[in-house]
C-alpha cells in the first residue's frame, strides 16, 4: 500500500518543488524579458481567436437555454443577468482556462519534452543556464498575465453573444439587456472572475512545464507527456474552480 | 586527504535511477592534459559517468573532483562556475532548435557568468570557433538546415568556444558515416593537441580510440600523423571499460589489446 502511494506523493512533491523554484525565480536574476514577451505573444495573442469564438458561442447558447427556462416564469428580461453571472463567475474563467490548457499546456509539454529527450535541457544546464529560470518562469509569468486578460475578453464577447440572441431572438432591447447585465454584477463576481484565471494560470503553465521536463522515452514519451499535461491541467482547473467557488460562497453566503 | 591535482577524479561513485544502479563504485583519475577513452556496451554507464563529471547527475555516494574541487554536493547555482571549465559534446549534438548556429555557439559566452564578453568579442570568438570546425559560412542557418555531421561539428564549436581546459565528448561519431566520423575525430585530436586540453571521449569505435592514442595533429598539413607508439600521447591515453555500471578496466592500448576478458576482447575484435 505504501509503495503504491509513494510514486504519486513523490510526483506531487516534485511538482511543488518546481512550482516553488519557478515562483522564487520571478524575483531572482537573470530575468528573461524577451522570453516572457515571446510567450505572451504565443499564449495570449495565439489563443485569442479560439477564446473569442468560444466565448461568443457559449454566451449565445447560455442566452438561448436560459431564456426558455425564464419564459416559464415570464422573466425573459432577466436573460442578461443569468448570462452575465454565469459567464463572469464560471464559464469565462473555466472555458478560457480549458482552452488555453488544451492549446498551451500541451504545447509547453511537447516543446520542453522534445528539448528534454534531445538533451537540450542538459545542454542548457551545461552551458550556464538554469532551465527553470529560462523556460518555466517566463511561461508562468506570461500565462499569469494573459489568462486573466483573455478571460475578460471571453466574458465580454460572451455577453455580446448573449446580446445578439436577446435582441434578434428574444425581442429584448439592447438597453434592457445591457442594463440588467450591468446591475447584476457586483465586485464579488469580478473578484472571483479574475482570481480564478490567475490561479488557473499557475496550473496551465506549471503542469505543462512539469510533464515536459520529466519526459523520458523518446518521441513516444513526448506524446505521453503532452496527453498527461492536458488531462492533469483540465482536471485541476475543475477541482480548483470548486474550491475557489466554495471559498467565495463561504465568504459571502448571500 | 587532499586529492592530487587531477583534472577529473572519481572516488567510489555510486549513481542509481529509481532504485536501479547505473554506476557502481566507479573510481578513476584523469591528470591534466591526458585523454581517456570510455568504452562499453549500451547502458553500461558511460554517458552517466560524463554527466556526473559535469554535475548534471548527482552521485548518491562517493566524490567527484573537477580540478581539485569537490562537486558532488554543490548546489546547482554553484555548479555553473565549475561547468564553465568544462566543454561537453552531447550524443545527438543537443543544439537549440530555435536558435541560429551563431546564437548556438555564442550561447555559453553570453550565459556563463564567469565569462565577460562584449558583442564584438563574442562575434569574433564565435567566428573563430566555427572556423576551427570549418563551418564559418553557416552562421545564419538553423540546426535543422545542417546535416548530422555538420551539426556535430557545430556542437564541437559550441563546446570549445569558451576555451575550457576539460572536454567531454559523448559518442561523437555515433550514427555518422566513416569519412565524417574521421573528420570529427580529427577535430577532437586537433583541439586536444592545439589547446592541450584534458579529453574524455565515449565511443563504440575502437578506431577512434586508436586514432586518439597513436596520432597527433600536424598544424602545417592539417592532418593527423602517427606517433608510432613512442609519442607522449600514447602514454597519456588510457582506455576505461564499463560493464553494467562498473569500471572493469583502466588500461593502455597495449594492455587493452592483450586482455583476455571476453567482454573486452569482443569490443576490440568487433571494432578492430
Amino acid at each position: 500500500m505504501l509503495d503504491l502511494l509513494k510514486r504519486p506523493i513523490l510526483t506531487v512533491q516534485e511538482f511543488y518543488l518546481l512550482a516553488g523554484q519557478a515562483v522564487r525565480n520571478v524575483i531572482r536574476q537573470p530575468h528573461y524579458g524577451d522570453d516572457i514577451s515571446l510567450q505572451m505573444d504565443q499564449i495570449g495573442v495565439g489563443s485569442l481567436p479560439i477564446v473569442v469564438l468560444t466565448g461568443f458561442f457559449s454566451g449565445a447558447v447560455m442566452a438561448l437555454q436560459m431564456s426558455r427556462a425564464l419564459a416559464q416564469y415570464g422573466q425573459v428580461g432577466k436573460t442578461g443577468e443569468i448570462v452575465a453571472i454565469s459567464l463572469v463567475r464560471e464559464l469565462g474563467p473555466v472555458l478560457t482556462a480549458l482552452l488555453v490548457a488544451g492549446r498551451n499546456s500541451s504545447g509547453i509539454a511537447s516543446e520542453l519534452g522534445s528539448m528534454k529527450v534531445t538533451e537540450q535541457i542538459d545542454a542548457m544546464r551545461a552551458l550556464g543556464t538554469d532551465p527553470i529560470q529560462k523556460l518555466v518562469t517566463p511561461r508562468l509569468v506570461a500565462t499569469a498575465v494573459v489568462l486573466p486578460l483573455l478571460t475578460i475578453i471571453a466574458d465580454f464577447i460572451g455577453m455580446f453573444g448573449g446580446y445578439m440572441i436577446a435582441v434578434f431572438r428574444l425581442n429584448l432591447t439592447g438597453t434592457q439587456y445591457w442594463s440588467s447585465v450591468w446591475q447584476v454584477l457586483v465586485w464579488d463576481d469580478l473578484a472571483q472572475g479574475l482570481l480564478k484565471p490567475f490561479v488557473f494560470a499557475f496550473v496551465v503553465a506549471l503542469v505543462g512545464c512539469f510533464f515536459g521536463l520529466r519526459t523520458t522515452g523518446g518521441t513516444q514519451g513526448v506524446g505521453r507527456a503532452t496527453t498527461q499535461a492536458v488531462v492533469a491541467a483540465s482536471v485541476l482547473v475543475f477541482v480548483l474552480d470548486f474550491f475557489i467557488t466554495q471559498l467565495f460562497v463561504g465568504l459571502n453566503p448571500k | 586527504m587532499t586529492p592530487e591535482p587531477a583534472a577529473l577524479r572519481f572516488e567510489n561513485v555510486f549513481v542509481a535511477f529509481e532504485g536501479e544502479e547505473v554506476l557502481h563504485s566507479v573510481s578513476f583519475a584523469v591528470p591534466a592534459g591526458e585523454t581517456r577513452i570510455l568504452f562499453g556496451a549500451a547502458g553500461s554507464g558511460k554517458t552517466v559517468a560524463l554527466k556526473t563529471a559535469l554535475g548534471l547527475v548527482t552521485p548518491d555516494s562517493g566524490r567527484v573532483y573537477v580540478f581539485g574541487q569537490d562537486i558532488s554536493r554543490l548546489p546547482e547555482r554553484e555548479l555553473f562556475d565549475v561547468r564553465s571549465k568544462i566543454g561537453m559534446l552531447f550524443q545527438e549534438s543537443a543544439l537549440f532548435d530555435s536558435l541560429t548556429i551563431e546564437e548556438n555557439v555564442a550561447y555559453p559566452l553570453l550565459n556563463q557568468k564567469s565569462i565577460r564578453c562584449g558583442p564584438e568579442e563574442c562575434r569574433r570568438r564565435v567566428r573563430e570557433a566555427l572556423r576551427f570546425v570549418e563551418l564559418e559560412h553557416t552562421l545564419e542557418k538553423f540546426p535543422s538546415e545542417l546535416s548530422g555531421g555538420m551539426r556535430r561539428r557545430v556542437a564541437i564549436a559550441r563546446a570549445v568556444v569558451t576555451g575550457p581546459p576539460l572536454l567531454l565528448y559523448d559518442s561523437p561519431t555515433a550514427g555518422l558515416d566513416p569519412i565524417t566520423a574521421n573528420t570529427i575525430i580529427t577535430l577532437i585530436v586537433k583541439q586536444r593537441d592545439l589547446s592541450n586540453t584534458t579529453t574524455l571521449i565515449v565511443t563504440h569505435r575502437y578506431q577512434n580510440g586508436n586514432l586518439l592514442a597513436n596520432y597527433r595533429y600536424e598544424p602545417q598539413t592539417g592532418r593527423l600523423l602517427r606517433t608510432n607508439g613512442a609519442g607522449r600521447r600514447t602514454a597519456a591515453t588510457r582506455f576505461l571499460g564499463f560493464k553494467d555500471g562498473r569500471l572493469i578496466l583502466d588500461a593502455t592500448q597495449d594492455e587493452l589489446d592483450a586482455s583476455t576478458d571476453p567482454y573486452v576482447s569482443k569490443f576490440v575484435k568487433h571494432n578492430g
